[in-house]
């Protein structure tokens, strides 16, 4: 069965942030199966009332905030990564129910069900803790 | 003082074959207006960073999705050795469209700078962020030495 479902990055111009700091892109895995799509982001460190979805008009943002672990200016003696906020946009086709998209996330990882049928309106998702 | 890197995931990771160095100062200026978006793909798995504070050595890695049986921790004489195995749990009748999270068994092996007493390891993971709290060694902990006048 053919789905035209396209997940890209927006190429629009992204607005201003008001808070400085370092943002970062989440890793994810984007799955299809017949009745849904499923996106998965890593987002370490995030506790799960932090995590924030939005679905507006074929584009699906998700952001989750990471409280700072240590004081900003620590001599690290190894560092690999930063610590800071994970965004992410998709666009994704008419094709996803927006009223029936849902949300789990445990250990760091968030789990996006967006069942596919035909578009509706804007709504903010719920996100409900597994485990 | 030489933290030296072990093998990373394979394919997904790249090792680049940089040299370790002492990183100072990471985190670098704040005073950005704008900012900036940095993809959170890392050279190899688990992304490390390590500091000291007070008489504890910490290592910190970012593991989401691992639980505690998943990682393997060890201390022997100055090394630590952090192993495991991240599943891929592929529903059937799925199919990808992208797979930016690595999948597979993962080793790192850290030179530390500093004798720690193994005994003492702990290890907690919380939110996909693994802790590790290296206490000093007593004979890594630094001793004041007493100045005691010379008689004439």
């Amino acid at each position: 069965m053919a789905t035209d479902i396209n997940l890209n990055q927006p190429q629009t111009e992204q607005a201003e942030r008001t808070r400085a700091g370092r943002f970062y892109r989440p890793q994810v895995d984007i799955l299809e199966s017949k009745d849904e799509l499923v996106l998965v982001a890593d987002l370490p460190g995030v506790k799960s009332d932090a995590i924030d979805i939005h679905f507006e008009e074929g584009v699906l943002t998700v952001h989750g905030s990471v409280a700072p672990r240590y004081e900003e200016h620590r001599q690290l003696l190894l560092g690999e990564y930063g610590i800071g906020d994970f965004e992410r946009t998709f666009s994704v086709s008419e094709q996803i129910d927006a009223n029936r998209i849902h949300a789990q996330y445990t250990a760091g990882v968030l789990t996006v069900h967006l069942p596919k049928t035909e578009a509706a309106k804007p709504r903010k998702i719920p996100v409900q803790t597994a485990g | 003082m030489v933290l030296r890197r072990g093998n990373g995931f394979n394919p997904l990771y790249q090792l680049r074959g940089e040299m370790d160095r002492l990183v100072n100062d990471f985190f670098g200026p704040t005073a950005t207006a704008v900012a900036q978006t940095v993809d959170a793909v890392t050279r190899s798995f688990p992304a490390l960073n390590v500091w000291e504070q007070g008489e504890d050595l910490f290592a910190e890695a970012e593991v989401p999705g691992l639980k505690s049986e998943d990682i393997d921790i060890s201390v022997v004489g100055n090394d630590l050795t952090i192993r495991g195995r991240r599943g891929q749990e592929q529903p059937e009748g799925t199919v990808y469209h992208r797979q930016e999270r690595g999948v597979g068994e993962f080793n790192r092996v850290l030179r530390l700078p500093i004798e720690v007493d193994a005994d003492k390891v702990e290890a907690t993971l919380k939110d996909g962020v693994l802790l590790i709290r290296l206490p000093k060694a007593e004979s890594a902990k630094p001793k004041k030495i007493k100045v005691t006048p010379a008689s004439e």
